[in-house]
């Protein structure tokens, strides 16, 4: 019985193979975007992590220098003398920018251990500690910039370091860093006891769960989750339609199989295992979709996190247990969500009930009502939220407020729009199309609720992105105003280099940077030369009248705008520095990097940090010479290609990242967009039948099935164009949420908000598309209708 | 195996490795030799002498506590060159080592400690306005000798351990011993030898730091200084050392390296009054007796020591069978007691087993 039952049950597939396609198609989509935004984060949470793990830093307590203050090899050994099992490392990044960890093997303690180093034969071990090896990540082995950094040294690979990194004894890495005798922390062996109090001039640091990098991209995997949620979200429309249509469809044969004596649990069971068989399969697909999309996505994904953070995220994608489960769970739980309401009315059945067709989802006009009222209430709250509220969750608290409030509106808003339409309309056809576009909305609601969150979505990362990239590339021309930067290898290669590039250009302005705490976060001090470089072009946000002469003065300091909004600093404000405190002259904004910084005049920044040495100049001369000057030091000195950059490579290198950072955002933006586009296809597709008996009478009344396809096309894209509008506000909110919000919160700079109204039409247009490619089939299918089928309905006894 | 302990085990050897404990019996490359015609000086040879491969300075002691249990303890200070000669900073190719045990009846402690050379967390200065001082971390052998005296023949030792610790005085009461011929100690048929000089007249009083409180001790030490670049033959594979003293006043040093064959012994016959009679090879009979398991091996405890020219046989047996060196090259290393035609106390150290 059970078998027959169930022949007759997925017989409904056979005959609606496009319905069957739709529902996997939905639920694979809604899965493969929500598993590959997981496969994303995973990858790069597990990078983090190694890169947090690789020293034991999330195990190990560490002895760090006070603010402004090095170590040195003679600090570490007093401090073995007085019994401190400390072990040193030197951390930091070449030119090129490999970081580089130096470890000293013998003291390392055991927990720190790692990385290849408990892996290496004891002959290898000799070579590490002779500095003839270096360890470094397999995938990066082959990088030029690795082997031009080891170079002579043999670089081994250790599948546990992290991307970019050189592990290597603390006697080459201090070669490699150019940086002898130098310590950055010390890392306590938790075996041993501490034999009194830490130091003066030292502090103790507990262990850290991340090195910073986790908490400083986590709101750019946030973003990508967010985005995953929202195309899930998207995609449960597109399932929860065809489901339900297969309910109506199926109530015949179910009423059917109930009379015939199948039980109505049994009924619910074989429901209930079709649906989790079909959330499977979809399921599979989905993942299988999701990993192809992280790994399509993810080389600009650790592109963007490379540039953005300096996290080094791998750019290869492992199948990882954790998103291909979470992905087939989110499938078979979103499907069944979706299918809990035909199961609940399967079991409440009475067999010998009529098979009305009733509306899957009808929202009557009260419902709408109460739906608007929540929504209006969710907006409130949201904007309540917006005033009172701080913080990254807060921001995003109000970007999901923003869009279900919006989305509860979305039916009321489009039946008061149209019913105020239809009182306009003149004419028996045109009063019937507006009165039957408003009677579709019910059914058409949550395919209009996704496609008004996609839009939105779209219009907001759209006017950010357009934002960012427009205020992005002006403070580029501002910040970079010289032609050249060089980088010598040395002091004395610099001074060589000075004193020949001097009478040959327009200015040489040393550069001078000290790595500094700032506000208790690793931070920068720089020293640049009195020049009208600066005074002309330097992107300042705010800033005292006279602030060039006070600092060249060395009477204030310059703060970026991180620092700035961390520290609650503001004009006229002290800063505490090594050295000294300084009042704050000016704020200037300083997009794309995380850390705080500190801008002084060149000659108190040498007074402050006199074992800085100058090997980095700015170089103004014509900007059409640059190339052939660039050119002729490189000969001239034999430096390498990284030593020496011009101002256009270095603006196309920033904007590449910039490009690449947004270019996952658009592809997820076209990929949310299909989705609601989909689940709008399905929507009709439901609403196809139900409707033929209220297209009949106007068929039989005269209008050809030709007309009224097309009136049920532009039914379709009357309805989508309303949701286009309501989502342009809806989308520019959410714009400035982020601009302005979740901006500020998460990297520390506000962006001034610009409107692109060609973009707008652009949204317009997507929408019309959106419906058009949507409501096509649908009406291609009216018009197909045989004249017999539009007759039965005054037949049939429905 | 950690990084560190495989680290070492190359440095130093392994009992495991067939070319013998401690990585002795690989070649010389670039290292000085040592030479018969050198003439010891003193404090200079106090100091390392990097140009040679292996060093070490090396003191153990046989105790009373004021509780009336018999004690040993040993500090020990080892130097290994990866390459010869001394150069600052983390360019240095000097490893040092540092072992330190107080060994009870019925326990055994062990510290260990590990450094770089060039940087100045291991090393010893001799000399130079300085007291001679030999460290290692916040261990230290520290003289505490009066001008005029030889540096070693007063001194202050300290270690600890996870689980132990002691700060000890010893006083000289007799002069420096030069093992071998002069100081030149052969160690094989086909002349692998070492530097090698003795302090055993030390007294000893001092302090114990065990998990059960401090105790106070009282007793002797013995001090050896010993450098080389290749002391063992490329088939010998370790080697068992004794140093007793005899209730009469008189001390054997003696030592049995071991290969494939008979292996090879040697020692010095020491007179009360310090007076160093070199023995021939073979002259020393040291036949094991018992063996006990010790860390899953089997390690001969007790010993029957005989030498018919001083009419000496004895036997010569652990004060604890399980005072093994759990450090990164494993050994046995305990303080014994001697029976049968001299009495006395004593120290035994088994390699490479």
């Amino acid at each position: 019985m059970i078998r027959t039952a169930l022949t007759a049950l997925l017989s409904h597939w056979r005959r609606h193979p496009m319905q069957l396609a739709m529902l996997l198609l939905g639920l694979a989509l809604a899965t493969a975007l929500w598993s590959g935004v997981q496969a994303i984060n995973a990858e790069a949470r597990a990078a983090y992590d190694r890169a947090a793990t690789i020293l034991g830093q999330d195990r190990l307590d560490r002895l760090e220098p006070a603010s402004g203050t090095s170590l040195t090899t003679a600090d570490f050994a007093a401090l073995r003398q007085a019994g401190w099992p400390v072990s040193p490392v030197l951390e930091g990044r070449t030119v090129t920018g490999l970081r580089v960890l130096g470890v000293e093997p013998l003291t390392l303690p055991r927990d720190a251990a790692t990385a290849g180093l408990p892996g290496l034969s004891s002959d290898r071990l000799t070579d590490f500690l002779r500095g003839r090896i270096a360890l470094v990540a397999a995938e990066t082995l082959a990088r030029p910039e690795v082997a031009a950094a080891l170079e002579g040294v043999a670089a081994t690979a250790a599948p546990d370091l992290p991307p970019m990194t050189i592990l290597a004894d603390i006697g080459l890495a201090e070669r490699l860093l150019d940086r002898p005798g130098e310590i950055s922390a010390f890392l306590i062996d938790p075996s041993r006891p501490l034999p009194g109090p830490v130091p003066i001039g030292l502090t103790l640091q507990a262990p850290a769960a991340d090195d910073g990098l986790a908490r400083l991209t986590g709101s750019f995997h946030l973003n990508l989750t967010a985005f995953g949620v929202l195309a899930f979200a998207v995609g449960l429309f597109i399932v929860h339609a065809a489901i339900g249509l297969a309910f109506e469809q199926r109530r015949g044969v179910m009423r059917t199989l109930r009379a015939l004596g199948v039980p109505a649990w049994t009924l619910a069971a074989l429901v209930m295992a079709e649906l989790l068989a079909l959330a499977l399969i979809a399921g599979l697909i989905g993942v299988g979709l999701g990993y192809a999309l992280a790994a399509a996505l993810l080389p600009d994904v650790a592109a963007t996190l490379g540039g953005l953070y300096g996290a080094a995220v791998p750019g290869t994608l492992e199948l990882r247990p954790g998103w291909t489960l979470a992905g087939l769970a989110m499938a078979a739980g979103g499907t069944l969500a979706a299918g809990a309401q035909g199961i609940w009315q399967l079991m409440r059945l009475p067999p010998l009930a009529s098979a009305a067709p009733q509306a899957w989802a009808a929202a009557t006009a009260t419902t709408r009502r109460w739906q608007a009222l929540a929504g209006l209430a969710l907006l409130l709250a949201t904007v309540l939220a917006l005033v009172a509220g701080t913080g990254l969750w807060t921001g995003f608290a109000v970007l999901a407020g923003l869009l279900l409030g919006a989305a509860l509106i979305l039916p009321a808003a489009l039946a008061a729009g149209l019913a105020a339409v239809a009182k306009r309309a003149k004419g028996v056809l045109a009063q019937w199309f507006w009165a039957d576009a408003r009677h579709q909305i019910p059914g058409l609601s949550l395919a209009l609720m996704a496609l008004l969150l996609a839009l939105a979505a779209n219009v907001g990362v759209g006017t950010m992105v357009a934002s960012f990239r427009a205020t992005f590339t002006g403070w580029l021309d501002q910040r970079l105003a010289s032609e050249l930067y060089l980088t010598a290898g040395s002091p004395a290669e610099a001074a060589a280099l000075r004193a020949w590039i001097t009478p040959r250009v327009d200015a040489v302005l040393p550069i001078v940077f000290a790595e500094v705490p700032l506000s208790g976060q690793p931070g920068e001090v720089f020293g640049v030369a009195d020049h009208a470089t600066y005074r002309d072009h330097w992107p300042l946000l705010s800033a005292l009248p006279d602030v060039w002469d006070l600092l060249a003065r060395g009477e204030a300091a310059l703060i970026n705008e991180q620092l700035a909004r961390r520290a609650g600093l503001d004009l006229g404000m002290i800063l505490d520095l090594p050295g000294g405190p300084l009042p704050v002259a000016g704020v200037y904004s300083d997009y794309g990097n995380p850390a705080p910084q500190v801008m002084l005049g060149f000659d108190t920044f040498t007074r402050r940090f006199p074992d800085v040495e100058v090997t980095r100049f700015a170089l103004r001369l014509p900007s059409a010479d640059a190339e052939s000057f660039a050119t002729r030091i490189r000969q001239e000195f034999a430096l390498p290609d990284t030593a020496l950059i011009d101002q256009a490579g270095i603006k196309a290198f920033s904007l590449k990242v910039f490009e690449r950072t947004f270019a996952v955002t658009g592809a997820l933006n076209v990929l949310t967009l299909g989705v609601a586009a989909t689940a709008i296809l399905t929507s009709l597709l439901t609403l196809a039948d139900r409707r033929l008996p209220q297209l009949a009478p106007v068929w039989a009344m005269g209008l050809t099935r030709r007309r009224l396809a097309l009136l049920d096309l532009a039914r379709t894209l009357v309805l989508a164009l309303g949701t286009a509008v309501l989502a342009l506000p809806l989308g520019l909110a959410l714009a400035w949420v982020l601009l302005a919000v979740v901006n500020v919160e998460a990297f520390g700079w506000r962006l001034p908000m610009k409107a692109f109204p060609g973009d707008w039409l652009k949204l317009a247009v997507t929408a019309l598309v959106a419906a058009l490619g949507a409501g096509l089939i649908p009406a291609l299918r009216l018009m197909r209708r045989q004249p017999a089928e539009l007759m039965r309905v005054f037949a049939n006894e429905r | 195996m950690n990084g560190k302990a495989a680290l070492l085990c190359l440095l130093l050897g392994t009992p495991a490795l067939p070319q013998g404990f401690a990585d002795m019996g690989a070649s010389a490359d670039g290292f000085a030799l040592p030479n018969r015609e050198t003439v010891l000086a003193f404090p200079a040879d106090h100091a390392a002498h990097p140009e040679f491969r292996i060093e070490w300075w090396y003191l153990t002691a046989n105790l009373q506590g004021s509780d009336g249990v018999e004690y040993g303890l040993q500090w020990t200070l080892f130097r290994t060159a990866l390459a010869p000669g001394e150069s600052d900073g983390w360019r240095s190719m000097q490893l040092w080592m540092g072992h330190a045990a107080v060994t009870t009846p019925d326990a055994h402690f062990v510290g260990e400690r590990l450094a770089r050379g060039g940087i100045g967390q291991a090393g010893v200065n001799v000399g130079e306005g300085a007291p001679f001082r030999a460290w290692i971390d916040d261990w230290a052998m520290q003289s505490k000798a009066a001008p005029g005296a030889d540096v070693l023949s007063a001194m202050t030792l300290t270690a600890a351990g996870p689980d132990f610790g002691y700060e000890v005085q010893v006083q000289a009461a007799g002069p420096l011993v030069l093992q071998g011929d002069r100081g030149f100690s052969v160690k094989s048929e086909t002349g692998q030898a070492s530097h090698y000089y003795s302090q055993p007249f030390y007294d000893l009083t001092g302090r114990l730091d065990l998990p059960g409180g401090p105790v106070n001790v009282t007793g002797h030490a013995w001090l050896d200084r010993e450098w080389s670049s290749q002391p063992l033959a490329a088939d010998q594979t370790g080697w068992d050392w004794f140093s007793l003293s005899f209730d009469s006043g008189e001390k054997l040093m003696g030592f049995r390296l071991r290969d494939a064959d008979t292996g090879f012994t040697s020692g010095t016959w020491i007179g009360a009054d310090g007076t160093a009679t070199l023995l021939e090879p073979g002259a020393l009979q040291a036949d094991p007796l018992d063996l006990a398991r010790v860390a899953g091996r089997d390690v001969p405890v007790s010993w029957r020591l005989t030498l018919p020219e001083r009419g000496l046989d004895v036997t010569v047996g652990a004060l604890n069978p399980d005072a093994w060196m759990d450090t990164s090259i494993p050994y046995w290393e305990g303080p014994v007691r001697i029976t049968g035609s001299h009495d006395g106390r004593g120290y035994l150290e088994m390699t490479g087993y």
